[in-house]
């Protein structure tokens, strides 16, 4: 509790007490006889109770504010203590007090509540670097990150979070990176290995040299994202916020012909019955701020994104996180996204030799090459020499032909054997296949193949149960291997052959084909599909650990490339909605409930009060869920 | 340009609602976000008027929750 909390919270029992005295007071001393020293008696815990909030309400009008929940206060107990100088009217005089007892109690919940919630946002964000460790003459000095500049070599020392991103000079640690990803398996960095910022060490004593100042190092990326998702608001907030503009002003409305319209019509006259209707009037101003919605249901989101962010998952803005809620169809990239993106030796058949000797002679070949196949073979196997390897040529679309060791090697597809008047054929198989020939006698084939990612079937049967009904491969590879991997993971169907700019006519076909209130996600690794993260509902991007592109292009960043993550994702969002669903519909049906019954008299003015902060306080802690 | 600042003792949902809207009437305003849950106001606004405007919006925000204090960074 703060130091103001603790003050308030002193005045509510100092004042409960008086009450209680002047309650006894009234019945067994003064007993009715004399109005002005009942008054006097209420007046004392009145006043130590409301003094602030009378003070704020006669500055507001000042200040022009109106429709102040202050104002609104003092006006609704003032008129009910006012309402005792009416002729045979029952004086109000203890209702006054304990109305606004009740309402700084529940003021006092509000505030520790917001207060409660504030933090443990706060300490979900509490992944920046204070310090960063450089050497000065010699000496190594503590100062702040924003004073360090590209090319710097700072020391992080273990326990220390890396304060900026660079590239390790020396030493080597283990990284816990499970503040930017979620991940709670250490990583590890060695000499040469870029290092992001927000990292903890765990281990060794590192050097860095920083690649990116401390404005755009990854932790400073972060926390700006999840801060400024609060700019891009959801249906429900900006519902909220065009209520709370206009219901105000309609309860006072309300309240001003409740109060003066009805008694016109009384046939006891009209002095007779302003009292009750005064009380009535009254008892709509006390329940006429919309607070608990204009609390809670951003706090629902915020706390979500912070939640979803401490997982290693970036939500840009509660709109997504709404849309995401309303997805039932996932379009994804293959490569990156459902596969490693690595290429791997999967298979390899050999006509003549040994099949490491075939590997190890293509490998050669191939080692001077930089392609992907060419760098796949040759982390196949060890100790690759290219020493023997001369007269390489590469065969654009065809392959390589050299010279290894006296022997003329080729190495390629199909169309280079046939070139070189070698017969072969092409195995039914899925992936890339390499040829392998010496001297004109063909050898055999090594198939090349982009590995499923192992957890890509779960993660999909759990969207599955999720009510997920579609889910789509978008890929550049040959119809058979796309369908064969589709079968694998268990997807609903897929589109191949597509070069990148094809994906997102394939993208919005797939979303022309359905009705507009359903959603569609695409998931991509940034690469390439930015257009495609871009057009689609919602766009995820992920392993964006380091890839700006990815970050700038998603809507929604999952930090590491844990494919899983989706459901955990879609889990948060249906259950931030559903938080907010509750919370609109209980605090505008208590609200709505109880003006009616006031309308007719049935409801005491402190049941008001519980309608007013009690809701407030009750859909705090129920959006304080979403954090968890 | 655009600043943050920080707002201290902003205690009521509804007026940060308020002072936004009201920030974002004032002339030379780009964008403005006030973010009760951080206590954040974002104000991005034209770069010679800027001391200007931080100044309207200083009074507009005395006006609505005379606690509040914008603390500049």
């Amino acid at each position: 509790m703060s130091k103001k909390q603790r003050k308030t919270l002193f005045r509510i029992i100092l004042s409960a007490v008086l009450l209680i005295a002047a309650v006894l007071v009234d019945k067994t001393l003064i007993k009715g006889q004399s109005l002005w020293l009942t008054l006097a008696v209420y007046l004392v815990p009145y006043f130590i109770i409301g003094y602030d909030v009378l003070h704020n309400a006669v500055r507001n009008i000042i200040n022009g504010q109106v429709f102040d929940e202050n104002l609104l206060m003092a006006v609704a107990t003032v008129g009910a203590i006012c309402i005792g100088f009416f002729p045979e009217a029952e004086p109000q005089y203890p209702e006054a007090v304990f109305v606004m007892l009740f309402y700084q109690t529940g003021e006092l919940f509000q505030s520790i509540a917001v207060g409660k919630s504030r933090r443990s946002i706060s300490a979900l964000m509490d992944i920046c670097p204070d310090v960063a460790v450089i050497e000065r003459d010699g000496q190594l000095i503590e100062t702040d990150p924003d004073e360090i500049s590209v090319g710097d070599v700072i020391t992080v020392r273990v326990g220390d979070r890396i304060p900026l991103d660079g590239v390790v000079t020396s030493g080597s640690s283990s990284l816990d990176t499970s503040a930017l990803t979620g991940e709670s398996q250490p990583r590890t960095a060695k000499v040469g290995d870029t290092v992001y910022s927000g990292c903890i060490n765990l281990s060794g004593v590192l050097t860095v040299e920083v690649t990116k100042p401390f404005g755009e190092s990854t932790v400073s990326r972060i926390l700006e994202l999840v801060e400024t998702s609060g700019a891009n608001k959801s249906r429900s907030e900006n519902f909220i916020t065009k209520f709370a503009r206009v219901y105000t002003p309609a309860v006072v409305l309300a309240a001003a012909v409740l109060a003066f319209l009805p008694p016109l019509f009384s046939s006891a006259g009209y002095l007779a019955t302003l009292p009750d209707w005064l009380i009535r009037a009254l008892t709509f101003l006390v329940i006429s701020c919309p607070c608990a919605l204009v609390i809670s249901v951003p706090l629902s989101f915020f706390g979500a994104i912070g939640g979803a962010s401490k997982k290693g998952i970036l939500i840009k803005g509660s709109n997504y996180l709404e849309t995401l809620a309303q997805v039932d169809t996932f379009v994804f990239d293959k490569t990156g996204t459902l596969t490693k993106g690595t290429f791997a030796v999967t298979e390899i058949k050999s006509e003549t030799e040994a099949q490491d000797e075939l590997l190890r002679l293509a490998a050669k070949t191939e080692s001077h090459s930089t392609h992907p196949i060419a760098v796949a073979l040759r982390s196949a196997c060890q100790n690759v020499t290219s020493t023997d390897v001369t007269e390489v040529r590469e065969i654009a679309g065809h392959g390589i032909s050299a010279n290894v060791n006296g022997h003329t090697v080729l190495c390629g597809n199909l169309k280079l054997m046939n070139s070189n008047g070698i017969t072969a054929s092409e195995p039914d198989i899925v992936g890339t296949v390499v040829h392998v020939a010496r001297n004109g006698e063909y050898l055999g084939y090594i198939v090349i193949s982009d590995e499923i990612k192992p957890a890509a079937g779960v993660a999909i049967s759990e969207l599955k149960t999720l009510g997920i009904t579609d889910t789509v491969m978008l890929t550049g590879d040959r119809q058979a291997t796309a369908e064969s991997i589709t079968k694998a993971i268990g997807l609903d169907r897929c589109f191949s052959d597509l070069l990148p700019e094809d994906k997102v006519t394939a993208l919005e076909r797939i979303m022309s084909d359905k009705q507009p209130h359903r959603k569609t996600a695409f998931v991509g690794d940034g690469i390439n599909d930015a257009p495609v993260l871009m057009r689609a509902d919602v766009g995820i991007a992920m392993g964006a650990l380091g890839s700006d592109a990815a970050i700038e292009a998603a809507d929604i960043v999952l930090m590491d490339d844990d494919i899983k993550k989706l459901s955990t994702a879609i889990l948060m969002a249906r259950k931030t909605i559903a938080i907010v669903r509750q919370n609109i519909a209980f605090a505008l049906g208590v609200k709505a409930a109880v003006l009616i019954l006031s309308i007719f008299g049935f409801t005491p003015m402190w049941l008001a009060v519980f309608a007013d902060v009690g809701v407030a306080v009750i859909a705090i802690l129920n959006a304080m869920r979403t954090l968890r | 340009m655009k600043k943050v600042f920080r707002l201290e003792e902003l205690d009521c949902a509804h007026c940060a609602q308020k002072m936004e809207d009201g920030i974002r009437k004032l002339d030379g305003v780009i964008n403005v976000q006030v973010n009760f849950l951080s206590q954040k106001l974002t104000l991005e606004a034209a770069d010679e008027r800027f001391d200007e405007i931080l100044k309207d919006a200083k009074k507009i925000i005395k006006k609505i929750e005379p606690d509040c204090t914008l603390i500049e960074k």
